[in-house]
């Protein structure tokens, strides 16, 4: 092993840079800070940029209200998915989820009567209800969390066409789109705020309890985890439940904001969530799937897209700026992966 | 048996020196293996004999030295897999073999790899061709069954003959009459009977004019097949002599060399202390039907060869392996071992520090705060949230007190030297003062300094209290650290070393199998 003699601390590195040390560390604050908000820069730059080429239509406080309400459903959705990403698991059921529990709420309560609180306690339970069937099949007998929730979320899209019976299903209470999408605060609707809501209190839990400590270790070092004695498996469970949970909530959201739920909406919800799961991964803490980062990277990729359509671009382009980020995101935030993880090779 | 004259030798290192940082691994070594002989490399763990391996195979590049093959000089490095164009295959312990696939398909590997030249393969012509190869060295293998379904013998014969294969159809070893087949230990997971089924097609390659190097931790194996060996200690040429020459004990005797030993001081009278643990009837993949126990405060040791199950002590007891019975008891209280979880093998107060700190001790990517605070996260969680602060300065002062430098919690765990992580690692497990502390090759890639410290820290742990079991092949340690060293073989505990035989080279003679006493 290449290690400088621990007895003397000044000892020059010369020897230790060849197994990996400091690296990392050496990196100079100005560095890691243009890393950690590289994008909410980018974010900045993007809204100038079309500010100066739709000085009428973009930089409006309607157009601000739009860009920061429609996305609430998005946004929560991806703070659900990154519970599991934080614990290792994938979950391909959240975007299915959601729409499942959009399509209960307005099936019990425009075609079954129930009232609308009680209509939406039974979609969050649904969506608890499929995270914890994701969490049984992942934990119990070990399959491939991809392969569980890409089965369970086409199984749920089953399951949103039969009780629909394939119909779009409009009349939902205006309690849900009062309390939703209507009422504004600072001319922003609620819905915004539930999403930070959310994000904060993920944050809370991520950072500030016990709690998200072992989520983070469960995810980097599942070994580790369990041999110093974390339930493992009872963490990883518990997480496809939250996102379930929390997707659940985003698709009470999404049909508090039209007023009505569609049969297929779920499957265009997909995308977006992973594009900026991943690419909330590259900012605000590098490396790391974060609530923060994920809400500007919701917020950095709706703006670009909503610009775009301004600028008189086709539906296709959120196509093809979901799909671009999702891989760019992907690769930038394994490249912040491997510098984090290298770790001195003791080769002998 | 050895040809006269039969040529230049198959292989001829010398002065070969290579160093890791500075750790000395092979200080001028030289070795000779001569046309058509098996020769035997002996030497324990740290004697520099892996190195010398990994040198021929090209995956260390050597300081300086010299390299011979058939008599040709070879620039070195050598680039990893450059081997192949020498006349030279390996079979490693682990046999490289794919056990999902069929014998024929494991035999075809290489060149499906190197780009088949027949565009149709022809099953038929496959097992064909696996049948006469088969038949060539007098095996009889059926080439369609799936390798994971073959008994333990058979894979190493396929692995070996497959290898041999391979220098048949060497255009070097064509063009020489001639290869080197170097075999690193593959005979560790073995039952004895078996072993002589290997032995002979071991002669039958030797037979064609090729060489072995058979390198082994068995003495009894080496004394059987090898013409000479080679031994190595501490990265120094011992000496290379005729195995008709030799005896077992005398080998002991160079693998261990005999130095006069100062009678160390005498050792903590643990026969007067309590019972503390302990351990009944524990099996498990090797290990059959243990019993033991530890006095409170007592650092045993659990030592062997490679295969003989010691290392399965500490994950079993930890519910960390594949403990398929036994109980613990600890005071009063009896756990069932078939049955533990490393969850209530915490809860009841044990601690378990791996040897593979990379995977298994510890995360990398994250900061050493959130690596040492992990057992007890659950103090700092103080009126809903997290005290930071309060834990950044208590992992301070615990990294202080153990000495893990530099003294900064948020630094990433990996950028820490190998002696730092380990300091940081005990640190972790012995701020929860566990009952029962299970170390497992505790000192493994960490400098001379941090060594005495984790000894220190260890110490001071059993000192007040904790238990401490340690399982390890680096016998010097195990002299300096322990009280008790018990030595396994093949599953079971065959020795036990108290009070002044607790010396390194007694260890290592016991280990190796020696049965003279002294």
């Amino acid at each position: 092993m290449a290690t400088g003699n621990s007895t003397l601390p000044s000892q020059p590195k010369v020897e230790t840079s060849r197994s990996g040390l400091s690296r990392g560390q050496d990196r100079k604050p100005i560095t890691v800070f243009a890393e950690r908000y590289a994008l909410v820069g980018a974010w900045i730059v993007l809204a100038i940029f079309f500010s100066f080429l739709r000085p009428d239509t973009f930089p409006t406080i309607g157009n601000l209200s739009a860009i920061l309400g429609s996305q609430a459903s998005i946004a929560v959705l991806t703070l659900g998915l990154i519970i599991p990403l934080t614990t290792g698991d994938m979950d391909a059921s959240v975007a299915f989820v959601s729409n499942l529990s959009a399509m209960m709420v307005a099936v019990l309560n425009v075609n079954l009567g129930v009232p609308i609180g009680w209509a939406i306690l039974a979609a969050l339970a649904s969506g608890a209800l499929v995270g914890g069937i994701n969490g049984a099949f992942v934990t119990i007998f070990g399959i491939d969390s991809f392969i569980v929730t890409l089965g369970m979320g086409t199984f749920v899209g089953g399951v949103i066409l039969l009780i629909s019976q394939s119909n779009t299903i409009s009349g939902v209470s205006d309690v849900l789109t009062q309390a939703v999408v209507i009422t504004q605060f600072l001319g922003i609707p609620l819905e915004f705020y539930y999403a930070i809501a959310v994000g904060l209190f993920l944050w809370y839990v991520l950072e500030w309890t016990p709690l998200g400590r072992r989520l983070i270790v469960v995810g980097r070092g599942r070994n580790v985890a369990r041999l110093s004695g974390l339930r493992v498996q009872r963490i990883r469970w518990g997480a496809l439940i939250a996102s379930g949970t929390i997707s659940a909530l985003a698709g009470v959201l999404y049909v508090g904001t039209s007023g009505a739920a569609d049969p297929t909406s779920g499957s265009q919800l997909l995308l977006p969530a992973f594009a900026a799961a991943y690419l909330g991964a590259t900012c605000i803490k590098p490396g790391r799937f974060n609530p923060i980062g994920s809400l500007i990277a919701v917020y950095f990729l709706v703006t670009g897209i909503s610009g775009l359509q301004l600028l008189g671009a086709q539906g296709y382009v959120q196509n093809l700026f979901y799909g671009g980020a999702l891989v760019i995101a992907v690769t930038l935030s394994q490249l912040t992966r491997k510098r984090e993880e290298i770790s001195p090779g003791n080769s002998q | 048996m050895i040809p006269e004259n039969g040529g230049p030798a198959a292989l001829r290192v010398s002065a070969l020196r290579k160093t890791f940082g500075g750790t000395v691994a092979l200080a001028g070594v030289d070795l000779e293996i001569l046309a058509g002989e098996v020769h035997g490399l002996l030497g324990e763990n740290g004697s520099g004999k892996s190195t010398l391996i990994k040198v021929l195979a090209g995956y260390h590049a050597p300081d300086s030295g010299e390299l011979q093959v058939r008599g040709k000089q070879i620039p070195l490095p050598l680039a990893p897999g450059q081997f192949r164009d020498l006349g030279v295959e390996f079979v490693h312990q682990d046999l490289g073999l794919v056990p999902a696939l069929t014998v024929t398909e494991n035999l075809r590997i290489g060149s499906y790899a190197a780009g088949e030249r027949r565009f149709w393969l022809s099953r038929s012509r496959e097992h064909r061709e696996a049948e006469e190869l088969f038949a060539r060295y007098n095996l009889t293998i059926n080439p369609s069954v799936q390798v994971r379904l073959l008994p333990p013998v058979q894979r190493a014969l396929l692995a070996i003959a497959r290898a041999a294969e391979g220098l048949r159809n060497s255009p070097a070893v064509q063009e020489s009459g001639g290869g080197l087949l170097i075999l690193d230990e593959p005979t560790v997971f073995l039952p004895s009977d078996d072993v002589q089924r290997l032995y002979e097609l071991i002669r039958t390659i030797t037979s064609t004019g090729s060489s072995v190097l058979f390198v082994s931790h068995d003495l009894d194996e080496v004394l059987q097949i090898t013409d000479r060996v080679t031994v190595l200690r501490d990265g120094n040429l011992v000496g290379s002599v005729d195995t008709a020459a030799v005896t077992a004990d005398s080998l002991v005797q160079m693998i261990v060399g005999r130095q006069l030993q100062i009678a160390t001081d005498p050792r903590g009278t643990a026969e007067t202390k309590e019972v503390h643990c302990t351990i009944d009837n524990l099996s498990a993949e090797t290990i059959d039907s243990v019993s033991f126990h530890v006095h409170r405060g007592e650092i045993l040791g659990v030592t062997g060869l490679v295969g003989s199950g010691f290392d399965e002590v500490p994950y079993g007891l930890f519910g960390a392996g594949p403990a398929t019975s036994g109980t613990l008891t600890i005071g009063d209280r009896a756990i069932d071992l078939a049955a533990l979880e490393p969850v209530l093998a915490v809860a009841g107060g044990l601690a378990l520090i791996p040897a593979d700190r990379g995977r298994d001790g510890s995360v990398g990517s994250l900061s050493v705060a959130d690596n040492i605070a992990l057992p007890v996260l659950g103090s700092y969680f103080n009126g809903g949230v997290l005290r930071r602060r309060r834990m950044s300065k208590e992992i301070s002062t615990l990294m202080s007190d153990y000495d893990v430098r530099p003294n900064n919690p948020s630094a990433q765990y990996s950028s820490l030297s190998g002696g730092n992580q380990q300091k940081a690692v005990l640190a972790k497990w012995l701020q929860t003062h566990p009952q029962l502390l299970l170390l497992h090759e505790p000192t493994q890639g960490v400098d001379i300094g941090a060594r005495q410290q984790l000894f220190g820290a260890i110490r001071a742990a059993a000192a007040d209290g904790t238990s401490v079991i340690c399982a390890s092949t680096d016998h010097e340690q195990l002299a300096e650290l322990c009280d008790r060293v018990l030595i396994f073989a093949h599953g079971r505990m065959i020795h036990e070393l108290t009070g002044q035989d607790i010396q390194k080279e007694r260890i290592t003679e016991l280990s190796f199998g020696a049965v003279s006493t002294k």
